[in-house]
């Protein structure tokens, strides 16, 4: 593991007027590290990667990435050109709800596509032959590349929405709740998918979640929140197998046994 | 058609002469200013338009007023028309080319009425076109002023609906988003299919709708020694592409710009580089070519160019 991190967030706070979002976050992601947030709706989680991001200017603190291996930058400081241009080159975000994060009325090669063509790809027989090959690798059918996503299964937009975010090869990915909303056997072949994904491109993954397998299976460290604060972090087997804040105890007794 | 809109001085009953083109009153109790509009908003128009040629293809917001003519049928480019005319100017308006149409009769007539300036419908006298959906065959020259009436401004509103995110895109140059358009429409069709309103760049910047012209016009943009001045009433913008600037048709390596005319020649004049309007004949499918530019089509037939059916139209009126 590199001496210095990939991504690293100190005393993040972000409050909607009185409502608390998520107080005094600080942690250090290295490069190929995939990062579990776990907690229960309303805890922060989403405030939290919305942060990180930049979709939302926190109140306090700092988020600071490492742009291109030469130290790490303020990705708050940074002009919004440049905050943009990382946004859509190193960095990827996939929503919860596919919808959001693809564009429903074009076809899924044009959103494939999208990314490429936003940093300045400008051949087609180029742009077609990526998409076709990361369909391929999200093992969706390249004989519907000129298909809307709106003819697509739940699934099937999830694994879309994931070949559009990491055609660009970014080196940090969001990931807000990718499996939520989707039935178990689908569930579990997007872990796969996304398992070997991240394998494969060394990727660096911040994934939030309210579902404690999705951790287990993806993530090396984790952190459970519980109104807006960090209860309780370490490696996600330590933390699963022996959790120490009563909170975390209740959240890991709380997962039915089949 | 009524004394309001005549010159002031046709409803003195005095010694006074009956039209005096120095006479353009500007009070505003007895007669229209001229050219319809008052000074405040031609002023506050020319000073968007100063902007838009300052910065070419950007869209400036402007207090687009009502003008006694329905939404869509040029109320931008009417009164940007209205904010450059001077009496001295000879006005020609234009619809899909032609002179005779409604909507350029009526404008043509308008500016005649409220101004009191000369109109024409060949190009070369004219100093100031106004346009709907053309560029004139034959070539601009200095001096003269192309107006355009545009219906969305916006050459990303279809792929982007938030104005705030438009502009920003607008403002980082980010234009992949129109590169998608082109990609689809290659996916779907096998080659660009956007034959009207093809997206512009304008001098490396701003990427720019070029309002509904053809794509056969897009290259008479670029380089064009006209100033060219578009008007969007309803969607309250003006934008601009200054004399002698470079614009140019987005497209991809290996599906370059191309720019699309019906095959044949003008069945009337003959011409075989002018943009052609098909004009369906009978029952049975019998179609013929004519050029869309109805200036250029006369002018050639003046001088002596025929086609395949010349006498079509002659033996009828004969």
């Amino acid at each position: 593991m590199q001496k210095t991190p990939l991504f690293s967030v100190s005393d993040l706070s972000k409050s909607y007027g009185a409502q608390l979002g998520c107080r005094d976050v600080s942690f250090d992601l290295h490069s190929g590290e995939i990062m579990g947030i776990v907690g229960e709706s309303g805890s922060g989680k989403s405030t939290l990667l919305n942060c990180l991001a930049g979709h939302l200017a926190p109140d306090r603190g700092d988020v600071c990435f490492d742009v291109d291996g030469t130290g790490l930058v303020s990705t708050l400081a940074m002009s919004e050109p440049e905050r943009r241009l990382l946004a859509r080159t190193q960095w990827a975000y996939v929503h919860q709800n596919p919808r959001d994060g693809l564009r429903m009325s074009v076809s899924a090669g044009g959103n494939i596509g999208e990314r490429l063509m936003n940093v300045g790809a400008r051949h087609y027989g180029n742009i077609r032959q990526d998409a076709s090959s990361w369909m391929d690798r999200v093992e969706l059918s390249t004989g519907r590349i000129d298909d809307r996503p709106a003819t697509f299964s739940g699934g099937m937009q999830q694994r879309l929405q994931i070949a559009r975010n990491l055609v660009t090869g970014p080196r940090l990915v969001f990931m807000d709740e990718p499996t939520g909303g989707l039935d178990v056997s689908v569930q579990a072949r997007l872990l796969d998918l996304l398992r070997s994904l991240v394998q494969d491109l060394g990727l660096s993954v911040i994934i939030v979640t309210h579902d404690l397998a999705v951790v287990r299976m993806l993530a090396h460290r984790m952190m459970v929140m519980q109104h807006g604060h960090v209860v309780e972090t370490g490696l996600a087997d330590q933390v699963l197998d022996d959790p120490q804040h009563p909170y975390t105890q209740l959240l890991v007794s709380s997962v039915l046994q089949v | 058609m009524t004394e309001q809109i005549t010159t002031p001085s046709a409803n003195d009953t005095n010694d006074a002469p009956k039209h005096n083109p120095e006479a353009h009153n500007l009070d505003a109790t007895d007669s229209y200013n001229f050219a319809y509009l008052d000074e405040q908003t031609k002023r506050m128009i020319r000073r968007a338009l100063l902007k838009a040629l300052a910065i070419p293809g950007y869209q400036v917001p402007f207090a687009s007023r009502e003008m006694p003519m329905p939404y869509g049928w040029g109320t931008g480019g009417v009164q940007v028309t209205a904010a450059c005319l001077t009496p001295d100017d000879c006005v020609k308006v234009i619809d899909q080319g032609a002179d005779d149409t409604t909507n350029a009769v009526s404008i043509r007539s308008f500016f005649a009425r409220t101004a009191g300036v000369r109109t024409t419908e060949a190009t070369d006298e004219a100093s100031l076109i106004q346009t709907r959906h053309r560029i004139p065959e034959t070539e601009l020259t200095e001096g003269q002023l192309l107006v355009y009436q545009v219906p969305i401004p916006e050459p990303l509103r279809f792929l982007e609906p938030r104005e705030t995110e438009t502009r920003k895109m607008h403002a980082l140059s980010e234009y992949g988003l129109m590169h998608v358009k082109l990609y689809e429409d290659i996916s779907q069709h096998g080659h660009i299919a956007t034959a009207y309103a093809y997206p512009v760049n304008v001098e490396g910047h701003y990427v720019m709708d070029p309002s509904p012209i053809p794509k056969f016009d897009n290259p008479k943009m670029s380089n064009c020694a006209a100033i060219q001045l578009f008007g969007a009433g309803r969607e309250q913008r003006i934008y601009a592409i200054p004399p002698y600037c470079h614009v140019k048709s987005l497209d991809f390596e290996d599906y370059p710009f191309d720019r699309l005319r019906a095959p044949g020649a003008c069945a009337l004049c003959g011409a075989d580089d002018s943009y052609l309007d098909e004009v369906i004949m009978d029952d049975e499918g019998t179609r013929m070519y004519v050029c869309s530019d109805t200036d250029f089509c006369s002018t050639r037939r003046e001088q002596g160019h025929v086609g395949d059916q010349s006498g079509l139209f002659d033996s009828e009126e004969g």
